[in-house]
C-alpha cells in the first residue's frame, strides 16, 4: 500500500468512474426537465435520445466497471497483504477499457449511437459503439485474470488458511463477471459488430434479446458486490463494532454467484421468441435469489445493533439511536438499506411472471432500478470512496461534515425522483418517451410528478458535484496524513478454518455451468435448429 | 449446511422465515399460472417481419377487429413506425379477446395502461396475448420500446364498447 505506482493505478480508475459519473449526473438532470416539456425551447428527441444512451452507458458500465476494477485491486493488495500481481497488465487493461470508452463516446456524443445502452437492434448505431463497448469488457478481463492469480497464489502460500472475506467476495465478482460477460460479448462479437460493419445483412434480435438477457441480470451484482464488500468489510468496524458471521457471508456471496446466472429471462417475461416454462423457470431463480441479500441484510443489521448496543442504546430500537450516524460508512449503509427495502418490494412486482404485465416498460421500471443502483449501490462507493481516500491520497478529508450533507441530500434526491417515478410508471407513463404528446386525458394526472422529479434530479446534481469536489479538494488540499489503512472488519464468531467448499469456487463453478445449461442451453439452442428471420439494419 | 458451519439460531430462525416468504411468493405465481392460466405472451412463432405487407395474415385487408369461425374475438395488428395500425380499434368489455401483433420495422412495444395488455413486438415473431377488457372507455395504446426518434408519437386507441352496444352494431369484419 505504499507504493505509489499502485496508488496511481487504483486513483485512476476512481477518476474514469467518478469523472463518466459526474458527466453523467448533467445529462440526468438535463433529462429530468426535457421529459416534462417545462422549458419548450429544449425539446428534442435527438438530444433526449443521445443523451439518454450516453448516461446509460456512463453510469452502467463506466462508472461500476472502472470502480469495480480499482477498488477490487485494492482489496487484493490490502486484505491479502501482498503487493500487485503483475501492474503492468493491470496498466494494459486499464488502458483497452478506457480506450474503448472515448472509442463509444464519439458516436453517442455525436447521436450516432442513441441506441441506449441496451442496444436494441434492429436499431443500428455506428460499428464504433459496438466495438467500443467490446473493447471496454475486454480491458475488464485482465482484471478478472489478475484477481484471480492473487487469490490463487494467496491459497498456495497458505496452504489450510481461510482466504480474508473481502478477498473471498472480490474473487467471486472476478468469475461472476467472467460469466456474465459472456452474452453480451457473443452478442456484440458474433452478432453486432459484424452485421453493423456491412458483413451481415441481418440479425436475429430473438437471439440478441436472449443473449442479452443472459448478461443482464447478473451484471447488476456485479456492480453491487462492491457496495456488498463495504457492508460486511467496513461497515461493522465503522460503528464500532464486528461482523456478526462471516461464514454466513461467505454462503452469501456463493448464492450471489450461482443464483444470478441463470435467472436472466425476467427480463424477456413479455417478449415472443421464449417459451412460458422457460420463462417461469427463470422467474423462480429469481425469487430464490432474494435469499442471500436477505441474509446480508440480516447479519449487517446484527453487526450493527450489537455495536449499538455496546455504545449504550436500550430497548428495541434505541441502538439505533447509538449508533455513529456521523460516520460516512455507517450512515451509508443506513441509507442505502432504506434504499434497498423500497426498492425490493418495487423488485418483487418485476420479478412477478405474470404481474409483471402491469409495469413491463413503464416508468415503474428506471424507478425501481434508480433506487437498487443509483441508491443503495452508490451510495456505497461513495462511502467507500471517502473511507479509501486518505490511505490512497495521503491526505485527510477536508472537511467531516460535507461527506454527511453529501449523502444525505444523495438519499433525500433519490427519494424525490423515484418515488413520483414509480407513481408515473402505474399510471402506465412508459419509460423511455422524451416528451407527452398522447392527446389522452390519462396524461394530465402525470404533469405534477414529471415536475416533482426535476427536484430531485436537480438535489442529486447538486449531491454528485459535491462529491467530486469533496474528493477533488481532500487529493489537493487535505491535510498530510501519512498512517492512512484499509482496515477490515473482525468475526464476531472466534475464527476457525471454514469448510473447503466456503474457500474455494470449483464446485461452485461446475454447478453453474449445469444451471446455465439448463436455462440457456435450449433458449440458446432454438434460433439455430428452427427457421427464424432476421432484421436489416434501421436507423432512428 | 448448519452441520457444515455454525448457524446462530437467530439466523436460521431468519432463513425459515426469507424461505416462507418466498415460498409463499412462489406459491402464488404458480396458483395463478397452473390453475387460472394466467401467463405472459410465451408461444413462439416466428414470421418475416420484411415481407408482411405481401400478404398473409398480416396484410393490411386482414387487419383489425373479427371474429373466428368458433366466436372468438381476434384483433389482428401490424406495429411499426410510428403506430399500431388500425389506428383505432373497437372492442367489447367483459369479452375475452385474443391479440396477434407483428412489428413490421423495428422492436416496439404495446401496451394499453390500466389494463394487463402488454407485450413486446419483436420482428422475426408474433406476440400472442389474451385479455379481457373489464371497463368500457377510451384506452389509448402506447408503444413502450424506444423505436426510434418517433417513438413518442407512436400511439393508438383501443375503444372498449358495452356489451349492449357490441352486440346492437352489424358484426365486424376486418375494419
Amino acid at each position: 500500500m505504499t507504493d505509489s505506482g499502485f496508488k496511481k493505478l487504483v486513483l485512476s480508475h476512481f477518476w474514469v468512474a467518478f469523472g463518466a459519473f459526474g458527466v453523467a449526473s448533467v445529462l440526468g438532470l438535463y433529462q429530468v426537465v426535457e421529459r416534462s416539456g417545462l422549458i419548450p425551447a429544449l425539446q428534442s428527441p435527438k438530444v433526449y435520445f443521445a443523451s439518454v444512451s450516453t448516461h446509460g452507458v456512463l453510469m452502467a458500465y463506466v462508472l461500476t466497471t472502472f470502480f469495480v476494477m480499482g477498488f477490487g485491486y485494492l482489496v487484493a493488495v490490502s486484505s491479502l497483504k501482498t503487493p500487485l500481481w503483475n501492474p503492468k497488465l493491470a496498466w494494459v487493461g486499464f488502458g483497452v477499457s478506457a480506450f474503448g470508452t472515448a472509442l463509444a463516446a464519439i458516436p453517442l456524443l455525436t447521436g450516432r449511437g442513441s441506441v441506449l445502452y441496451t442496444f436494441y437492434p434492429p436499431l443500428q448505431a455506428s460499428a464504433l459503439l459496438y466495438i467500443g463497448a467490446a473493447l471496454l469488457v475486454i480491458g475488464s478481463w485482465f482484471w478478472c485474470v489478475i484477481m484471480l492469480v492473487m487469490y490463487g497464489q494467496w491459497k498456495k502460500g497458505h496452504p489450510g488458511e481461510t482466504v480474508p472475506l473481502p478477498m473471498f467476495a472480490n474473487t467471486a465478482n472476478a468469475i461472476l463477471w467472467l460469466w456474465t460477460s459472456a452474452g453480451v460479448a457473443l452478442e456484440v462479437v458474433f452478432q453486432l459488430i459484424p452485421w453493423s460493419l456491412g458483413l451481415m445483412d441481418t440479425v436475429d434480435v430473438g437471439l440478441a434479446r436472449t443473449l442479452f438477457a443472459w448478461t443482464l441480470h447478473p451484471i447488476v451484482y456485479f456492480w453491487l458486490i462492491p457496495a456488498y464488500i463495504a457492508l460486511y468489510s467496513f461497515v461493522p468496524q465503522a460503528a464500532g463494532g464486528k461482523l456478526f458471521s462471516h461464514e454466513l457471508g461467505r454462503v452469501a456471496f456463493i448464492m450471489l454467484l450461482i443464483l444470478s446466472l441463470p435467472i436472466g429471462f425476467h427480463h424477456l417475461y413479455m417478449d415472443p421468441q421464449q417459451g412460458k416454462g422457460f420463462k417461469l423457470a427463470h422467474g423462480v431463480g429469481t425469487f430464490l435469489v432474494a435469499l442471500p441479500t436477505l441474509i446480508t441484510g440480516f447479519t449487517i443489521s446484527a453487526s450493527l445493533e450489537k455495536a449499538g448496543r455496546q455504545a449504550g442504546g436500550t430497548g428495541l430500537f434505541g441502538w439505533i439511536g447509538t449508533l455513529p450516524w456521523r460516520d460516512p460508512m455507517v450512515l451509508a449503509a443506513i441509507l442505502a438499506f432504506g434504499m434497498l427495502i423500497a426498492g425490493g418490494f418495487g423488485g418483487i412486482v418485476n420479478a412477478s411472471y405474470a404481474m409483471n404485465a402491469m409495469i413491463h416498460n413503464t416508468a415503474w421500471v428506471p424507478g425501481h432500478f434508480h433506487l437498487i443502483f443509483a441508491g443503495t449501490t452508490v451510495i456505497l462507493y461513495m462511502a467507500i470512496a471517502y473511507y479509501v481516500w486518505p490511505s490512497l491520497t495521503g491526505r485527510t478529508l477536508v472537511s467531516r461534515t460535507l461527506p454527511v450533507i453529501q449523502l444525505w441530500t444523495w438519499f433525500i434526491g433519490m427519494t424525490i425522483l423515484t418515488t413520483p417515478w414509480h407513481i408515473l410508471g402505474l399510471l402506465g407513463q412508459p419509460r423511455r418517451i422524451s416528451s407527452v404528446v398522447y392527446n389522452s386525458v390519462l396524461t394530465l394526472a402525470w404533469t405534477p410528478y414529471e415536475l416533482a422529479m426535476i427536484v430531485g434530479g436537480a438535489i442529486l446534481l447538486g449531491s454528485a458535484l459535491l462529491f467530486l469536489y469533496i474528493l477533488w479538494k481532500s487529493q489537493t488540499a487535505g491535510a498530510p496524513e501519512a498512517n492512512a489503512e484499509i482496515r477490515y472488519a473482525g468475526y464476531e464468531e472466534p475464527e476457525t478454518p471454514v469448510p473447503v467448499l466456503l474457500n474455494d469456487f470449483k464446485l461452485w463453478n461446475r454447478i453453474i455451468l449445469a444451471l446455465m445449461l439448463v436455462n440457456f442451453g435450449y433458449p440458446i439452442a432454438q434460433f439455430f435448429f428452427t427457421k427464424t428471420f432476421g432484421s436489416i439494419g434501421w436507423g432512428y | 449446511m448448519s452441520n457444515l458451519i455454525p448457524v446462530h439460531p437467530l439466523e436460521k430462525r431468519w432463513i425459515y422465515v426469507v424461505l416462507g416468504v418466498i415460498a409463499l411468493f412462489l406459491g402464488a405465481i404458480f396458483y395463478t399460472a397452473l390453475v387460472h392460466q394466467v401467463h405472459p405472451p410465451g408461444a413462439i412463432e416466428t414470421i418475416d417481419s420484411a415481407t408482411l405487407h405481401l400478404g398473409g395474415e398480416f396484410a393490411e385487408d386482414k387487419l383489425g377487429v373479427r371474429t373466428d369461425a368458433d366466436g372468438h374475438l381476434r384483433a389482428t395488428l401490424v406495429a411499426a413506425r410510428y403506430g399500431f395500425y388500425p389506428r383505432e380499434i373497437r372492442v367489447p368489455e367483459g369479452l375475452p379477446i385474443t391479440f396477434r401483433i407483428a412489428s413490421a420495422d423495428v422492436l416496439h412495444g404495446m401496451h394499453v395502461p390500466m389494463t394487463n395488455l402488454d407485450t413486446m413486438v419483436v420482428p422475426g415473431y408474433v406476440s400472442t396475448v389474451t385479455t379481457t377488457f373489464p371497463k368500457p372507455g377510451e384506452y389509448p395504446m402506447l408503444c413502450n420500446e424506444y423505436c426510434g426518434m418517433g417513438h413518442d408519437h407512436m400511439w393508438s386507441k383501443v375503444i372498449v364498447v358495452s356489451r349492449e352496444s357490441w352486440k346492437a352494431a352489424a358484426p365486424q369484419t376486418g375494419r
